[in-house]
This record gives structure tokens, C-alpha cells and sequence, in this order.
């Protein structure tokens, strides 16, 4: 992590997918995301997991609220693309900060956050880890502390979860970019989850990019608009 | 004078990250509307709009009138953005708080192309250039906002506040415009792009003949109003809005008993 330049350090999947090779992928795939309109004391990183082989041991950690496992594990076959994801974890962090969460922690909020109603055992099912279900996981973990942290010991804490995460979860370590999770939605239970069957815009579109964009705003829409 | 970032400062939730200023874009009687980086998409701009509590209200009464507001506003918008109608999408809202942030729409609102194509010839010039291959381009644009508003209406939603303020025109990709040479094609692309419809505050579901023939008496007003030297080109609107929705005929019948109880209105003073 220390050696990576600052400015690589932005959430545009453009720039993310021209990042040179790491030396060695492990130390490299947990990503500081940046969003806007939270505050800078609020830290959070993310990365995918490709072809999980342990998702109800994780699980397992989950439930039994194992406070070395507070993450949010996300089957990442239920999201559309990189901002979907990044919408519920911004949710997720402004609700925090107003005080307003419906579930445990920041984490928790995370994936209830993917749903379109306020059933939050729902939420999870669907959107969260399942035993012998979830293949591909996305991970994002948030940090806070009352100060902004300097540098060096942000580069450090994010080692830290980058340790812990690779030795717990035994699957393939990939970059949460739009191309990375492109290639494990299903779109089957996207269309279902956010009620995008026969939706007439998506039947005009006929152009594939345009109707994955306007997936994404649906879905993204179908979260903000949740209980509604 | 004082800096209007006093005189209103901006709602909490663009106060959260010191990294960027929110440019305030218009300050209404009900409303603020900001122009803001996107929480969660990158380079991408979106637009807060921000209803501030009215101290002159009871404060229970008026927080539940403006969540109820948001609500309503977001609702109408998810509606017409799942059945075609060009509207931006909602990125995130928290109605306790009065705010919603939409997709940001780039262009200028038809308003501006309209009075940028006409020109700024003198106002008695009442005729539009009668230069027929001139007018192409502004007349199409005008058969364009027909079909959105029939689009809108067809979904069962009246907007409330048609105006050529409330249209955007979202540019074309560059291999879009239409080409030409000289001041024709420049004026051309002052009203080339998607009519996309924003504001959505005083919207209403209603599939009645009589609010959607209020919808278009109020366009037909405000567009006489802000466009005086295009006024008798109005009728485009209507002829495309007839070809692009079904029910149209019985509104524009509508329309005709609208304009006589206007008539008598103004008559009577
Ligand atoms: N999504 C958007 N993208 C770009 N510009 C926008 C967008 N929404 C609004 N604007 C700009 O801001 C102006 C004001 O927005 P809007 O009409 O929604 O607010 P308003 O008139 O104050 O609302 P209300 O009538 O509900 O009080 C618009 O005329 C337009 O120029
Ligand atoms: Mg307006």
C-alpha cells in the first residue's frame, strides 16, 4: 500500500484498471475509496473476493458477531456496478452519521441498504453472505476515528484489514471495478430483486451499455426511494 | 453586502466534507437547488435540491409537509424515469432532512436556447425569421418538447409547472449535431439536444383531461410570456404532443374550454 502514489487513489474504475501490476496482488487489491459529502475522519475500503470457497464460515462469523469480522460481505452476483455497491455504502455512512441506523452497526447497514424495502432480514438474505450461495464476495470495511488519521497510519490500519481479510477469506482477490463485476452479475436476480422486469425504459433500450446504465439508476433509485 | 453563503447557509449535509463548495444555482420561495459533486460517482456532478424548514410554520407541521413534499417529488420522478419519460434519476434522499440529490442534467435550460436561437432582435420584430430552412431546427425542437410532455402525461402525471424553465436540453454526442455551415449551424445547436424534464415540486398523479389541458394552458402561457417572437410557433408543441399520445384529442378539446375560462379571468380583471 505505502508505495502507491496518492492521485491512484480515486474511484474512477478507469484509472483503477490502468494501475500497473502490483509486485504482489495481496498487499494491493484493498482499495481506499473515496466518497463525497462524509466527513474525513470516515475511512473506507473495499475489494472483491472471486470464487469463495469459505462463505458460510464467514457467515458463521457474522452471526455469532465475532467483533474481528465487522465488514460488510456482500454477494456480489446481486450488484450491477461499482456506484450501486458505493450508493448503499454511502447510505449506509450518512445514516450513521445522522444517528439514524436501522441495523446493528455501519456494516449491517451497508447491505440493508441494497434492499428496496425496510425488511431487513430480507435485505440480508438477499444482498448479504449465504452458505454454499455467495461465490463472489465484495467486501467493505469503515473505519472512523475522531481525528483525520495521518497517511502513514491510514496505510498501516488498511494493511491491517488487508491481513486479516486474505487470511480468512479463501478466495481470489480482484479489484472492485465496473469489468471485475461485470463478469459475476446475475442478472436474473437483479432484474427480480429491483423489479426490473418489464420496466418500459429498459424495453426501449436497445443499446446494452445505456440499459446497464439505466439498471444501475434503477436500482440506485429503488434504494433511495426504499419503503416508499 | 453580505455573502449570501450567510444569509443562507447551506443544509448539513453539504457541510460534511470540507473538500468542496456547493455552488447554490437558484434560490426559490420554496426551495434551494445545488450544484454538488455526486456522493458515490465519481466526476460526476448531481443536483441537491434542498427544501430549508419555514420558521413562520409550525415546525411538526412543517416537517412533515416537506418530507411529504420530497417524497412526492421523488416518487413522480422514479415514476416517469422507469416508463421512458426523460427526467434525471434520483441518487439519494433523506426527506426528514428536505433534501434529494438527482442526476445532474448538463446543458442549458430550452428557455435559454430558445432566446439564444431567437436572437436579440428588437421585441417588435414579432415574426421569427421567415427564412424557412432557419427555422427547422427551433421547430423541431419545439415537436420535441410536444413528445415529452405527451410522454409524461401518457404515465398519468401532470407536472404543474410546465415551463421552458423546467425543460433542460441535455446535449447530443458531437456526432449528434446537425451539420451546416455558418450562423445557421451555430443557432442550430443552440436548440439541439433531449428535452428532459426537471422540477416535479407542485407534480400530481391524474389522468384527467382537464389537469393535463391545465398542464399545457400554463406552458402555452409561460411560453407566450418568455417567448414572445416565437409565440406563433406554439402550436408545434400541441401538433406533436396530438401525434405522440393517444388521448390527446379530448385534452386538446380540453384546452379549448381552459383558454375561454382565461379568457373570461382576464376579462374580468
Ligand atoms: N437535475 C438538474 N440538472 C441540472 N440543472 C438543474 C437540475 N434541476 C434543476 N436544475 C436547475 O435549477 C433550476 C431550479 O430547479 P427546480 O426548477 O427543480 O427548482 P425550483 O423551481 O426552485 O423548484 P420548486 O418549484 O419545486 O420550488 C432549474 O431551472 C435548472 O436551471
Ligand atoms: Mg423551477
Amino acid at each position: 500500500m505505502s508505495k502507491r502514489p496518492a492521485a491512484t487513489e480515486t474511484c474512477d474504475p478507469a484509472t483503477t484498471s490502468k494501475r500497473p501490476k502490483p509486485p504482489s496482488s495481496v498487499t494491493m487489491a484493498l482499495e481506499r475509496i473515496q466518497l463525497e459529502h462524509i466527513p474525513p475522519n470516515y475511512r473506507v475500503y473495499g475489494a472483491l473476493f472471486r470464487d469463495v470457497s469459505n462463505a458460510s464460515f464467514l457467515q458463521t462469523q457474522l452471526l455469532s458477531r465475532n467483533p474481528e469480522f465487522e465488514y460488510a460481505f456482500i454477494d456480489a452476483s446481486t450488484i450491477v456496478s461499482r456506484a450501486h455497491l458505493l450508493a448503499a455504502v454511502w447510505n449506509a455512512v450518512y445514516t450513521s452519521i445522522e444517528g439514524n441506523l436501522r441495523t446493528p452497526n455501519v456494516h449491517s447497514e451497508v447491505v440493508a441498504s441494497l434492499n428496496t424495502n425496510n425488511n431487513i432480514a430480507d435485505g440480508y438474505r438477499r444482498w448479504g453472505i449465504t452458505p454454499d450461495k455467495t461465490k463472489d464476495l465484495a467486501v467493505i470495511k469503515i473505519l472512523t476515528s475522531s481525528e483525520t488519521l495521518p497517511d502513514a497510519e491510514q496505510e498501516k490500519e488498511a494493511e491491517k484489514v488487508w491481513t486479516h481479510l486474505t487470511a480468512q477469506i479463501q478466495g481470489r482477490p480482484a479489484e472492485l471495478t465496473n469489468q471485475e463485476l461485470a463478469q459475476v452479475t446475475d442478472w436474473q436476480k437483479v432484474r427480480k430483486y429491483y423489479k426490473l422486469n418489464g420496466v418500459p425504459v429498459l424495453d426501449q433500450t436497445k443499446d446494452e451499455v445505456e440499459k446497464r446504465k439505466k439498471m444501475e439508476s434503477l436500482a440506485i433509485m429503488g434504494m433511495a426511494l426504499r419503503g416508499l | 453586502m453580505t455573502e449570501p453563503a450567510t444569509e443562507f447557509p447551506p443544509p448539513k449535509i453539504l457541510t460534511l466534507s470540507p473538500a468542496h463548495k456547493p455552488i447554490l444555482i437558484t434560490q426559490g420561495a420554496e426551495g434551494r437547488l445545488y450544484k454538488t459533486p455526486s456522493p458515490f460517482q465519481p466526476n460526476k456532478f448531481c443536483a441537491l435540491k434542498y427544501r430549508p424548514p419555514k420558521p413562520y410554520r409550525h415546525p411538526i407541521l412543517d416537517a412533515r409537509l416537506t418530507k411529504a413534499r420530497i417524497s412526492s417529488e421523488a416518487k413522480v420522478l422514479d415514476r416517469c424515469y422507469r416508463e421512458g419519460v426523460p427526467v434525471p434519476a434520483v441518487l439519494a434522499k433523506d426527506a426528514a432532512a428536505g433534501w434529494m440529490m438527482i442526476e445532474w442534467i448538463e446543458g442549458e435550460p430550452v428557455r435559454v436556447g430558445i432566446n439564444t436561437w431567437l436572437g436579440e432582435r428588437p421585441e417588435d420584430d414579432a415574426v421569427v425569421d421567415s427564412n424557412q430552412e432557419d427555422e427547422t431546427a427551433l421547430i423541431d425542437l419545439m415537436k420535441r418538447i410536444g413528445v415529452a410532455v405527451g410522454a409524461l402525461h401518457r404515465t398519468g402525471v401532470v407536472h404543474g409547472d410546465l415551463t421552458t424553465s423546467n425543460m433542460m436540453l441535455r446535449p447530443w454526442a458531437e456526432d449528434g449535431l446537425p451539420n451546416g455551415n455558418g450562423s445557421n449551424s451555430e443557432k442550430a445547436k443552440a436548440v439541439a439536444g433531449d428535452v428532459v424534464v426537471i422540477d416535479f415540486g407542485l407534480a400530481m398523479q391524474s389522468q384527467s383531461d382537464e389537469d393535463r389541458a391545465v398542464d399545457l394552458y400554463v406552458l402555452e402561457r409561460a411560453f407566450a410570456s418568455t417567448h414572445p417572437r416565437a409565440e406563433r410557433l406554439f402550436h408545434h408543441i400541441l401538433d406533436s404532443y396530438r401525434e405522440a399520445f393517444k388521448k390527446a384529442p379530448s385534452v386538446l378539446n380540453k384546452l379549448e374550454d381552459v383558454r375561454m375560462r382565461g379568457r373570461k379571468r382576464s376579462m374580468l380583471g
